[in-house]
């Protein structure tokens, strides 16, 4: 399916389609290249897939090129992952070389394109020293972190700061997530597409086959997580507050529906100690899903009563705003980019232990008008500020700053 | 009659703030008066009026990012309502409101024998804000026109109409005013109406409304 910017107006308003209007004439033809680690699979992946199509249709010639590599280069970026994030895990030399290897080959082959571009955006730390191979290049590079890396395991950091530095710019998703830098460091939450297949509406009969496909009893509650399989993510901890929970609510049902992504080494060994935790429970149901089922998810978020993502570190979390687009309440850790979108008491609930889960499990099955208002703001809250029309204007806005090195007032009246 | 010359159309903007942040951060009282002292006044800015354009459900209890991170992180709330009385409004420029900010917090580092510290996850982070100003290609002539369109104005119309003016020249004067005084000398009692709207304690929604009533209410007394 085609989409095009002007059939977002019924969602957001017309008045939101004129202002990415505005500021795309400020940019018509300009070459815009975007470079992550993966093609599927991730939010990231997700993300371009979606905000290319319309940076086009606003005139910009928007590419999305991915970066390649072999088992020890994504050994490495994942540690780098897993570090920024927090975890004190050194990477030994062997890794290191092999990642400035895979950088180095990759820049051979994007060199031409990169160098020729007017602005391009590096997503996460898997290409971000491509910078240092492109000597010759002429447009203005920012480097988009999507990960919590307010408190980064520091040796990991002081490897990684020299390609950030030599950037034009920098985004984060938080405040909290920013290093000092000698450069802007923007502050842009990431937004989903209402009109994906992820997120669009679907007909009651595709939304209803999910109980059979996966041997849901319509009659009995279900929560759900949608996450990769990572220990970031908590899976464990979900079954552990699902299990304090089911004592009270003895119908109580549980997915943990979630796929890999191709730059994931560790999702194999974190499926398993996931099916450990639940050997003999019929109510659980662990579904490892493809990465393009998006219809699927969106249909499983559909069906639940409550969505829980229980994340332990978080640059965001889109499958909250997911969820809350569908107008369902979101049991979230109280960590990162969560807490941007779950509002206590308003949107859901932010919680720090299994336990406090539990108690939100119980709280949100029990009373259900409360459940349902908390839906319905959810609903308001993420068309309000997390759709992907937002993320569009904010990312034309630091393209406009960036190519006009403009100030702080930019008037486009 | 006025003899002022018919002054150009109002023409209706429409704004968003982007956040950039400025790489400092406080977790003690004394960290946020050093970095007071001279961050960019644009972060001054965003603090005391960024909130109007964020989402929020509930009234907050301080107006202020100063105030709220006080009273919330340092638990400190002698200080917090004292920050909170600071009416942005007050101040001709911004330069002058930083340099209340940093009386107060001098007052309140001398009172203490210790200095309050946030934990490590509650630090201010200054940010700062570049303004997007787009054109909605509406534009009026005559003050009841105007009157009609503000209901239905954008949040980021009233934002910077009403608020954003005050930082532009002429200071301290929201656009609707300045382009009163300049339609006639009519529509003074109007004006002195509108610049007894105080901006600081509502939402923008909440302000939209109030300025629709005193459009309103002036308008129709000149005409009786």
């Amino acid at each position: 399916m085609t989409v095009s910017l002007n059939d977002y107006a019924p969602i957001v308003g017309e008045d939101v389609i004129d202002h990415l209007r505005q500021l795309a004439a400020r940019l018509d033809g300009l070459k815009v290249v975007h470079i992550n680690a993966t093609r599927v699979g991730g939010g990231v992946a997700e993300i371009l897939s979606t905000l290319l199509p319309l940076q086009r249709d606003l005139g910009l010639q928007a590419e999305w090129e991915v970066i390649s590599g072999e088992g020890e280069f994504y050994e490495c970026t994942k540690r780098f992952h897993n570090a920024l994030q927090g975890n004190r895990i050194a990477i030994p030399d062997n890794l290191l070389a092999a990642y400035e290897e895979t950088t180095a080959a990759n820049a051979e082959r994007l060199r031409a394109t990169l160098e020729d571009a007017d602005v391009v955006i590096i997503h996460d730390p898997q290409p971000a020293m491509l910078i240092q191979y492109c000597p010759n290049r002429r447009g203005k590079w920012a480097w988009r972190c999507h990960i919590d890396a307010s408190h980064p395991f520091r040796p990991v950091w002081k490897y990684l700061r020299k390609s950030v530095t030599q950037y034009d710019a920098s985004i984060f998703s938080l405040p909290d997530f920013t290093q000092p830098l000698p450069h802007p460091s923007y502050l842009i939450a990431p937004g989903i597409d209402p009109l994906s297949e992820k997120n669009m509406e679907l007909d009651e009969e595709e939304i209803q086959s999910v109980y059979n496909r996966f041997n849901l009893d319509p009659e009995r509650p279900i929560i759900t997580q949608v996450s990769r399989f990572d220990r970031f993510k908590d899976p464990i901890g979900v079954i552990a507050a699902y299990q304090l929970a089911k004592r009270f609510v003895p119908t109580l049902q549980l997915v943990l529906a979630g796929g890999g992504a191709s730059d994931d080494p560790e999702g194999e060994v974190v499926l398993n100690e996931v099916r450990n935790a639940a050997p003999n429970d019929p109510d659980i149901h662990i579904l490892l899903l493809p990465p393009d089922a998006h219809r699927t998810i969106n249909a499983l978020q559909r069906v639940s009563d409550v969505i829980i993502q229980k994340s332990l570190k978080e640059g965001f979390g889109l499958t909250v705003t997911e969820g809350m687009w569908k107008g369902k309440p979101v049991i979230g850790g109280d960590t990162g980019g969560i807490r941007l979108q779950v509002i206590n008491h308003h949107t859901g609930f932010l919680v720090n232990s299994p336990e406090g889960a539990a108690l939100r499990m119980r709280y949100l099955l029990y009373n259900r008008e409360q459940r349902l208002e908390m839906g319905r703001k959810a609903r308001e809250f993420a068309r309000e500020n997390f759709l992907l029309t937002r993320l569009l204007r904010e990312h034309l806005t630091l393209m406009v700053a960036m190519v006009y090195s403009a100030a702080n007032r930019i008037d486009l009246g | 009659m006025s003899e002022k010359q018919q002054p150009a159309a109002f023409e209706i903007k429409d704004c968003a703030l982007i956040g950039i942040s400025t790489g400092r951060r406080a977790q003690s009282l004394r960290e946020m008066r050093d970095i007071l002292q001279d961050v960019h006044e644009d972060s001054i800015y965003y603090h005391f009026w960024g909130h109007l354009l964020r989402p929020r459900f509930d009234n907050p209890e301080y107006m202020n990012d100063f105030a709220t991170w006080a009273h919330n992180c340092l638990h400190d709330r002698k200080l917090s309502e004292q920050l909170g009385v600071i009416d942005p409004a007050d101040f001709d420029n911004l330069e002058e409101l930083r340099q209340e900010l940093v009386n107060v917090i001098e007052e309140r580092l001398d009172e203490s024998d210790t200095v309050r510290w946030a934990s490590v996850d509650e630090q201010f982070h200054f940010i700062r804000s570049q303004i997007v100003v787009f054109d909605t290609r509406v534009s009026v002539g005559d003050p009841a026109e105007l009157a009609s369109l503000i209901p239905t104005m954008s949040l980021g119309s009233i934002f910077y109409h009403f608020i954003d003016a005050r930082t532009r020249e002429p200071r301290g004067t929201d656009d609707f005013v300045a382009w009163l005084a300049a339609v006639g000398d009519e529509y003074e009692s109007l004006c002195f109406s509108l610049n007894a709207v105080d901006p600081y304690f509502a939402t923008l929604s909440e302000l939209r409304q109030t300025l629709a009533a005193v459009f309103s209410s002036c308008l129709r007394r000149e005409a009786s």
